[in-house]
């Protein structure tokens, strides 16, 4: 065991995943003699080679392309995208190919690659440095889609998703990258795909989020529990597939919901979990399942930004109009 | 030496056959071995055959939209003759001679276009990836399959495919110039046909040539006449022996003539003059390989016919085949979407039985 934050969490999963397959092959720009802007995968290049890990052009849709032809022919990519504001160009090839690869060749050719890329907003980062495009993803059947919050989950996601057969893209909350340390083990292990966690239990309302947005909702859950409210805090860990049943369960528990998330508001998985909501567990709501989330439009740059980020006490004011609903 | 001697920013062209069929490059000939001749050669009249069939059968309703490869047999052929039965084929979608060639039965070129999956199910044994409609994006994945060789030690190389059109996407450049940086074992083929749908190649680019396109990515490129088999033969293994040897990709412009429709969707007449059609199709690759290979006795005009109607049988057999076995079972449509079916799909395929009345 040993305390590291997320992007050290990230950086062991790795190296020792590399360490144990040889199939692994690590790229992407600068993810190779530099470690990637943010070091995600610093020092693997000295340790495993340039063969294993490289800097690749500068090229989204051949970073992907050509990681879709490595996996066929049996490799293990995983790819690093800088920002996942750079993933447009190559958008295409993980939703039209990376996705498709198996269905289209009836199981013949199967593309079980990594795509890691951090998200989100809250560094005051240039324009297409700040996005949530998680339901965009989401919403193609063929990928796989995770997002940890924290270094136990990061490192474990991240062995479960370099093992699964199907492509997975991996979503780092950047914001988050060192915000703080955990103890993690130092031996390999799993955190399901597809497994939402209860970090909290509580009886009076169910809150679920994912990615930056847990800490600020741990935050306002501890000055709402000081009020004496309680609140079933639920990190969905995997945005696809969504586990249902952790979503229904709770509900039936509490009979409240609140969805919070940094991606805009519209055609978001807010409004898919809501829809679970309702299709699972209508007669025991005693509000409506509500969704608090980014507004529809363009990310701010850093002056505006603020007006755009969800905090704790946004939060807390959406979970007590809920409660005296 | 092919490449060395014919750079394409000096406007010249590989060819060995005119064409009326006549020898016109002596230096780079040499007797290709006769059995591969007539398999080359079957193999282009097979696909000729199947395409006016399919043709027929698509306007009786009894297949959809599909892109014909008419005219385009020989630089395919070529191509897949000049490589290893364990290297790889990346197929853009007009690729129906070197699917042939390549082994992959008719019957499942006949179900892709019927509307069936299965058809792209490529048999375990063929090193073939199916065939995919986006244009273009197949060059980054031949770049992706070259470089994986580098860790599975295996001394195979990739061919891959593009039209004219398909040179002005992104990827294009993308996968040559990833595959030059890698040493990528790929062998890019352009399939200049003259037309991308009606878009001609004149306003597809200022280029003077496509295959200068692959000097800016430093790899050897070169302009080959495509509807000539020895041309196209001998460039592709010189790129092939080159590639192989570890000195990566090479990119070759086949020049070439779109003898039918872009799909069965398409009317040609609309964009493509009479002297036009009548040029290309003067150009033909089977009739300049049938003209050589009579005058060198190798064929007799009785063996010819003998071989059309040996591919017309087969073109029925397989299309009958296809028509039988051209049923999807609605598990299909789920159960390929990941390697095992989440619980989400296991309801909604739960929930489609009840829809279809309890089936499969």
């Amino acid at each position: 065991m040993g305390a590291l934050n997320n992007i050290e969490a990230l950086n062991q999963a790795l190296d020792q995943m590399m360490e144990k397959d040889e199939k692994i092959v690590i790229y992407g720009e600068d993810a190779g003699f530099e470690g990637g802007v943010f070091r995600a995968t610093k020092g693997l290049q000295a340790k495993y080679g340039k063969d294993r890990c490289f800097d690749s052009p500068l090229t989204e849709a051949a970073i992907i392309g050509t990681g879709i032809g490595m996996a066929i022919n049996g490799m293990k990519p995983v790819l690093e995208i800088q920002f996942q504001g750079f993933l447009f160009p190559g958008l295409n090839q993980l939703l039209v190919h990376g996705a498709r690869f198996r269905n289209r060749s009836r199981g013949r050719f199967t593309v079980p690659m990594v795509v890691r890329m951090p998200y989100g907003g809250g560094i005051r980062a240039l324009e297409h440095h700040s996005e949530s495009i998680e339901a965009i993803l989401a919403h193609t059947p063929g990928l796989k889609v995770v997002i940890p919050s924290n270094p136990y989950d990061t490192k474990g996601l991240m062995i479960s998703a370099i093992k699964d057969p199907d492509p997975v893209v991996f979503l780092e909350p950047k914001r988050i990258y060192r915000a703080f340390k955990q103890e993690v083990p130092e031996e390999l292990y799993e955190v399901p795909i597809g497994k939402a966690r209860i970090l909290k239990e509580g009886n009076d309302i169910t809150v679920v989020g994912w990615g930056a947005m847990i800490p600020e909702i741990q935050s306002a859950v501890k000055d709402l529990e000081e009020e004496g409210i309680s609140v079933e805090l639920i990190d969905l860990r995997t945005i696809s597939p969504i586990d249902k049943e952790a979503i229904e369960n709770s509900v039936k528990k509490t009979g409240r919901f609140l969805v919070v998330h940094e991606a805009v508001k519209s055609f978001g998985v807010g409004a898919e979990l809501i829809s679970i909501v309702n299709e699972k567990a209508f007669l025991h709501l005693e509000c409506p399942p509500t969704r608090l989330t980014g507004y529809d439009i363009t990310i701010p740059l850093a002056k505006g930004e603020g007006y755009f980020m969800i905090n704790p006490e946004k939060i807390k004011s959406k979970v007590k109009e809920l409660i005296n609903y | 030496m092919i490449f060395e001697n014919h750079n394409p920013l000096e406007g010249k062209v590989f060819q060995i056959l005119d064409k009326t069929g006549k020898v016109v490059n002596e230096k780079y000939y040499k007797d290709i071995d006769k059995d591969m001749l007539l398999k080359m050669y079957r193999c282009m009249v097979l696909s000729r055959i199947q395409d006016e069939w399919a043709l027929k059968f698509q306007r009786q309703g009894r297949m959809l939209t599909f892109a014909p490869t008419l005219g385009q047999e020989g630089l395919q052929v070529a191509s897949m003759a000049a490589c290893r039965e364990d290297d790889w084929l990346v197929p853009a979608f007009r690729s129906n001679a070197a699917w042939l060639y390549k082994g992959l039965p008719m019957k499942n070129i006949f179900l892709y276009w019927c509307g069936n999956e299965m058809g792209s199910k490529i048999p375990d044994h063929i090193n073939m990836l199916p065939i995919v409609v986006p244009i273009g994006t197949q060059f980054n994945h031949a770049t992706g399959v070259g470089m994986s060789f580098r860790y599975t030690k295996e001394d195979k190389v990739v061919v891959t495919y593009i039209g004219d059109g398909g040179t002005s996407e992104g990827e294009f450049y993308e996968g040559i110039n990833f595959a030059g940086v890698m040493n990528a074992p790929v062998i890019f083929i352009i399939q200049n046909n003259q037309f991308a749908i009606s878009t001609s190649v004149k306003s597809q680019t200022k280029a003077k040539t496509l295959a200068q396109k692959g000097i800016a990515a430093g790899i050897p490129s070169i302009k080959v006449d495509g509807n000539d088999i020895f041309a196209m033969y001998f460039a592709t293994k010189e790129a092939v022996e080159n590639a192989r040897s570890g000195n990566g990709p090479s990119l070759i412009e086949a020049v070439t003539y779109r003898q039918g429709p872009h799909t069965t969707a398409d009317d040609p007449t609309i964009y493509r003059s009479e002297e036009e059609h009548l040029e290309g199709m003067s150009k033909d690759p089977i009739i300049r390989t049938k003209n050589f290979l009579i005058e060198k006795g190798i064929l007799t005009e009785k063996d010819e016919e003998k071989i059309r109607e040996e591919c017309k049988k087969t073109v029925f057999e397989e299309f009958e085949k296809a028509d039988q076995e051209n049923i999807t079972p609605l598990e299909d449509i789920f159960k390929y979407t990941y390697k095992e079916m989440t619980e989400n799909l296991k309801e909604q395929y739960e929930e489609a039985k009840k829809l279809e009345g309890g089936k499969n």
